[in-house]
């Protein structure tokens, strides 16, 4: 159905002389990785559906530099951040969405400082007002009476304080939402922050995306609901050490509401 | 020769103070050995905090038994310092029991502090049995020795004994028992004393009153070494204490200045620099205390050692090194070891070829964070070990090029494709089409 997908880029709206309503920062995972592509494709198609004018960078987007920052690697960071701001600023972009808490954090957070100031919503909340407004509907269909429990990423959660946007919308599918024994204020990394991603733990007597997933699996959930690429990476992985991964789902909330749409 | 006491009385006073006031300056010219931070914003938003987090103790209550348990200990503490004005002013002057004359507010002020004397009694009873003999796991890990492990039962001794002697001193106390007015407590206990004789008892009276007022002084002045500086610095901890949202961590400004210059075409990067320009620091990140900012050495004074932070941190509980408050111990005891290497070499730092890194915290603690922010949520007192964290792995990526092998990987990719991967940048819209 990919044909389908629309997705102009800024450039594009720019030829036609014209603005998009909100930006979308698709990230290093949406852009380039396997599972997390399928994130992108399922925003993307909600996006198409409630008719937002929308558009990406595509090959002017580069890393925000966040895992740069978090390893310690300030020059690095502050190239991509004033690089980035150039393009944004040059195409006079005011609101932007995105997929990922860390490009949200950075952009939102770290870049006003070096010149760049937008309204940045993460996808969750952009969804959220969608439905709001109404220009999209759900109706919970196959997700209906469904186990899911919420991982929350960090870096929307604590980092943000965004909490409620995505159990909103879990509970719009009309789904049973259950909280693991760590949530909200006091959810427990997936492993992955940092960028921890991009190499080995250090020693311990686990890795930190099992004892998440087992406090997940506790929750004797059908589906675990994601809203960040590396947090899905994380708990994919956990349960399929696990071996759990035939009845348990790891699912973004973009891609259960395009699900639940049959999109 | 009737003023002997009262003398004696302001001596010992006046040195206890005297030597807290020592330590006090002692204090505060170890945090200013920091780097200057501006945190004068935003003050109507930081009184609040200080109000809500310090005085009203809200983030204890995330824990209700512990903070509960708090709160009792915390009242009483504040509380009872009517009584110990009463004794200084006693003491000074040679009176007995000056605010007396308050009659029956005084029977009511007295009776509520032998109440709360029960009350911190039997709090820091349960305390000392949560640390020794229930063996709560976050009082007993690995930072968790020797000294540390002992100055959190000495306040517990302390304050048990501060307590007794407060109860022994007004069940022996015959007037006041004789009023029968707000003895709610000692009441019970006179009775213990009744076979003594009315000289000796006086003797026992005011054997407590001198142990309780010097107890009280040799308490303040126990401060300074101890975990229990929190009840001071909680306040202008919580005061200066993070505004931005969590996830914010500062971007060092000399990075920006020189990112502008390499970015800028106009500027030519051999000219002389402009006056006034500000100079490039001779260090990115820290190694040492000294490169840190005060308000991250304030924290490091203030850190109770509760462990909060480290029993919600993933990395710890997996098992790996790092643990948020050994990171704040260990800056307080280096910075304490700068301060006496100063305090010996009149008043400037000798090269000790040591440093907070690698000598106190390990490079394999600093890469096992993961940045999420648990240890930031979790402390009651506003600190912020992630801070120091960052602040040290600046130091190791920029001034030692000593990442990770993979991390290193990664920065190169970032810096070639503008991914962390190795993918090409032409290729990032290709999922459109897939
Ligand atoms: S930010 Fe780092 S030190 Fe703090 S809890 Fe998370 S992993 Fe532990
Ligand atoms: S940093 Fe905060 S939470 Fe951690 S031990 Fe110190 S006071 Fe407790």
């Amino acid at each position: 159905m990919s044909e389908l997908l629309n997705v102009p880029t800024m450039a594009d709206f720019m030829a036609q002389g014209k603005q998009p309503e909100v930006l979308f920062w698709v990230g290093c995972a949406g852009s380039f990785d396997d599972r997390a592509k399928k994130i992108t494709k399922a925003f993307v198609k909600l996006l198409n559906k409630a008719q937002v004018e929308f558009a990406v960078l595509g090959t002017e987007e580069s890393c925000t530099g966040d895992p740069a920052k978090r390893a310690g690697n300030e020059f690095l960071f502050q190239m991509q951040a004033v690089t980035n701001i150039e393009v944004l600023n040059a195409y006079e972009v005011k609101k932007i969405v995105t997929a990922c808490p860390h490009c949200f954090n950075t952009i939102k957070n770290e870049y006003p400082e070096l010149g760049g100031n937008y309204e940045v919503m993460h996808h969750t909340q952009f969804l959220k007002t969608l439905l709001d407004e109404g220009r999209l509907t759900i109706e919970g269909g196959q997700f209906k009476g469904k186990r899911i429990t919420f991982h929350d990423p960090c870096y929307l959660g604590r980092a943000n304080n965004v909490y409620e946007a995505p159990r909103d919308l879990i509970k719009k599918l009309e789904a049973e939402l259950i909280e693991m024994k760590n949530c909200k204020r006091t959810g427990l990394c997936c492993g992955a922050g940092g960028a921890q991603m991009f190499k080995d733990a250090e020693k311990g007597n686990k890795e930190v995306n099992i004892e998440r997933t087992e406090q997940a699996l506790e929750t004797q959930p059908d589906i675990v609901a994601a809203g960040c690429p590396f947090c899905n990476t994380m708990m994919t992985d956990g349960v399929k050490a696990k071996e759990k991964e035939s009845d348990v789902a790891i699912m973004d909330i973009a891609e259960l509401i395009a699900n639940a749409q049959d999109l | 020769m009737p003023y002997i006491p009262n003398l004696i009385f302001i001596i010992i006073l006046v040195l206890g103070v005297y030597a807290f006031a020592r330590n006090v300056s002692k204090l505060k010219r170890n945090i200013k050995l920091g780097q200057d931070v501006d945190v004068s914003d935003n003050k109507p938003q930081r009184w609040k905090n200080m109000a809500m987090i310090a005085l009203g103790q809200s983030k204890l209550m995330t824990r209700p038994v512990s903070g509960f348990l708090h709160v009792v200990v915390y009242l009483g503490f504040i509380i009872i310092n009517i009584e110990v004005l009463e004794i200084v002013i006693d003491g000074i002057l040679g009176t007995h029991r000056i605010f007396s004359f308050a009659g029956s507010l005084y029977a009511f002020l007295i009776g509520t502090f032998e109440v709360l004397a029960v009350l911190v009694l039997v709090t820091v009873t349960i305390f000392w049995l949560r640390r020794n003999v229930i063996k709560i796991r976050r009082f007993w890990s690995a930072e968790m020795t020797t000294w540390p492990k002992k100055d959190g039962n000495f306040i517990l001794y302390f304050e048990m004994i501060l307590m007794t002697l407060f109860l022994v001193m007004n069940a022996t106390d015959l007037d006041f028992q004789a009023s029968n007015s707000g003895n709610v407590i000692s009441q019970y206990i006179a009775p213990l004393f009744s076979n003594y004789s009315e000289s000796t008892l006086h003797i026992i009276e005011r054997a407590a009153w001198w142990l309780h007022i010097i107890g009280i002084l040799v308490f303040l002045n126990y401060l300074y070494y101890s975990k229990h500086l929190h009840i001071l610095l909680a306040f202008p901890n919580t005061y200066y204490g993070k505004l931005q949202p969590k996830g914010q961590l500062n971007n060092l400004e000399s990075v920006t200045n020189e990112v502008k210059m390499m970015m800028d075409p106009n500027i030519d990067p051999f000219a002389a620099p402009a006056e006034g320009t500000p100079e490039v620091p001779a260090k990115f990140g820290a190694s040492d205390v000294q490169d840190l900012n005060w308000v991250q050495l304030l924290n490091a004074y203030t850190c109770t050692e509760c462990g909060r932070c480290t029993s919600e941190c993933p990395a710890n509980q997996t098992g790996k090194k790092l643990s948020p408050r050994k990171i704040m111990m260990d800056t307080r005891d280096r910075l304490e070891e700068v301060g006496r290497n100063i305090d010996a070499n009149k008043g400037t730092f000798k090269p000790d070829n040591k440093q907070l890194l690698d000598d106190y915290i390990t490079r394999e603690e600093l890469w096992a964070c993961t940045s999420c922010n648990a240890c930031v949520e979790a402390c009651p007192v506003s600190i912020d070990p992630l801070s120091i964290i960052i602040d040290m792995r600046r130091y190791l990526v920029m001034e030692q090029s000593a990442a990770p092998t993979e991390l290193n990987n990664m920065m190169t990719n970032i810096e070639n494709n503008g991914a962390p991967w190795p993918y090409n940048q032409m290729d990032r819209l290709n999922w459109k089409n897939e």
